[in-house]
């Protein structure tokens, strides 16, 4: 059998059952060392549940961790402990954890229903118009307003291009 | 809109009419919808929640709607006239209880009403009284659309309409049906309706949202996925499953009646006799009786005392808002009791069998 992170034969296996559902894992003593499941030839516990969790909760639970929106500030770790998405791109930014949640959630991954017909539907131009927002607040707080005056008129000519009312 | 004159009426869903009305008390949908170029709500500051609610009551209160929509900005009501929507159904008890910028666009006749900065920035809700899922979706639909065309959604091909919460992800679509399924409480069934429920993904809650025992019992039965499925499936698997559960309510009624009459009977005389002679009445023990009297009156026993419509007006009229707004009065717990005997005491003189 291989290691599941680098292919090297797989040393040390995990069996757990939560659930009525068997997990395992498999990985070589290097890999293992490196997850730190196996700490100077002690198991250590906390990682061998993150490990196990992990895959069910999707894969890169320590990479998650650490992402944070750069659009609107929220980290992954608040939205898991809060439940609530900071703004649109979060479904952009986390979504190699969200779709496991979602597939879990509703058993479906991508949506089937209703289109509206003006919305963009452009991530990039939804994310622009996001951060433009964003820097005329700062300058209005800074009271830099030339510069605020500028980007509101960035802002409502951007709308202006994609909105018929 | 005067929030005065609307205690005067019984709004939308308790009208006490539509199809299959006996069981089948509303049918609501509502919708999720974010704009694009904006924090969701918990993320926004109070500035942005400002800026987003005056852009969506310009476009909101400007609609070429049916019918015309009055914006209410929630800070500037009291709280009991807050209460007083979320009895009527308009906002939920979050919109009511939160903080911030926020308020409520609400159509003539209740039928629509469209909750600005909740957990989304925008909540569409139309509602329909008894089973008519399908006028409540051309309402809403049609609004949305309108709306569309002025506002920026929150959209993604592949996710659907983006949501604060990715629960409502997708459609944003949650269709509910309320029904008031007295004779299976009463029969000991409704555990076993709940189970196959849920078994098919589908959510059962009471008539504010509470849990398992649901006061005077109504429930709400309503999808959970909003990913994944069209509105047109989720709106048709709910229309399917509905029928059932009349059929259900319909077999226990039966039931009741061939196997326990004299008790039935004594049950809705019981409960008119209390609610026209009692001098103290908490709003659930109401509740409770009132339950009882919709059966007895569906079922004929109360030989055309009391109407349908006249029993759904003495739901909503007894809730502590309401009574609030009937006594003119703020009333505290004990007085809101003592209030609420004598209003139903007069309102149910009538009622029942000639006790002479």
């Amino acid at each position: 059998m291989k290691c599941q992170s680098c292919n090297q034969p797989a040393t040390v296996h995990l069996t757990d059952v939560i659930h009525g559902k068997k997990r395992e894992v498999h990985l070589c003593q290097k890999c293992a060392e490196k997850q730190e499941i196996i700490k100077h030839q002690e198991l250590n516990l906390g990682a061998i549940l993150q490990t196990v969790l992990g895959q069910h909760l999707g894969p890169m639970t320590d990479e998650l961790s650490r992402l944070t929106c750069p659009t609107c500030g929220i980290k992954y770790m608040e939205f898991r402990s809060g439940g609530r998405l900071g703004c649109p791109q979060d479904y952009d930014v986390f979504k190699g954890a969200l779709l496991p949640l979602l597939q879990r959630i509703h058993r479906a991954a991508r949506h089937m229903g209703k289109i509206p017909v003006h919305a963009v539907r452009n991530a990039e131009r939804q994310r622009e118009l996001m951060d433009l927002r964003q820097k005329l607040r700062k300058a209005v707080d800074a009271e830099a307003y030339e510069d605020a005056a500028r980007l509101r008129d960035l802002i409502k000519n951007k709308e202006s291009t994609d909105e018929p009312g | 809109m005067n929030l005065d004159s609307l205690t005067q009426s019984n709004g939308e869903w308790l009208r006490g009419s539509g199809p299959e009305a006996d069981i089948v008390i509303s049918s609501r949908i509502r919708l999720a919808r974010n704009l694009s170029s904006f924090p969701f709500s918990s993320r926004a500051s109070t500035h942005q929640k400002a800026e987003i609610e005056q852009m969506l009551k310009d476009r909101l209160v400007k609609l070429e709607a049916e019918s015309r929509l009055d914006y209410l900005p929630l800070p500037a009501l009291t709280p009991l006239d807050r209460q007083l929507l979320v009895e009527r159904q308009l906002i939920s008890r979050e919109l009511a209880n939160a903080d911030g910028p926020r308020g409520v666009a609400v159509a003539n006749q209740e039928t629509v009403s469209v909750m600005v900065n909740e957990e989304d920035h925008l909540r569409l809700q139309a509602m329909r009284s008894g089973f008519a899922l399908d006028e409540a979706w051309t309402d809403i639909d049609r609004l949305d659309d309108l709306l569309e065309e002025r506002i920026n959604y929150a959209f993604s091909e592949e996710f659907g309409y983006l949501t604060a919460c990715p629960t409502n992800v997708g459609t944003g679509m949650r269709s509910s049906v309320m029904l008031h399924l007295p004779a299976l409480v009463l029969t000991k069934q409704i555990e076993k309706v709940f189970r196959a429920l849920q078994k098919i993904n589908l959510a059962v809650r009471g008539l504010y949202g509470e849990g398992s025992r649901a006061s005077g019992d109504f429930y709400q039965i309503s999808n959970q996925v909003t990913l994944g499925k069209s509105e047109t499936t989720i709106l048709t698997e709910i229309r399917e499953v509905i029928p059932q559960i009349i059929s259900y309510e319909r077999q226990a009624r039966s039931t009741l009646t061939r196997e326990s009459r004299q008790a039935l009977h004594d049950r809705v005389n019981r409960a008119v006799g209390t609610l026209r002679s009692a001098t103290m009445m908490t709003s659930e023990e109401t509740m409770d009786l009132l339950s009882s009297v919709r059966l007895g009156v569906n079922m004929g026993l109360l030989e055309d005392t009391i109407s349908i419509p006249t029993v759904n007006e003495l739901f909503l009229q007894t809730q502590p808002a309401h009574l609030q707004k009937l006594m003119g009065a703020s009333l505290d717990g004990e007085e809101r009791n003592s209030a609420r005997a004598r209003y139903l005491r007069n309102r149910l003189r009538e009622a029942g069998p000639n006790l002479n």
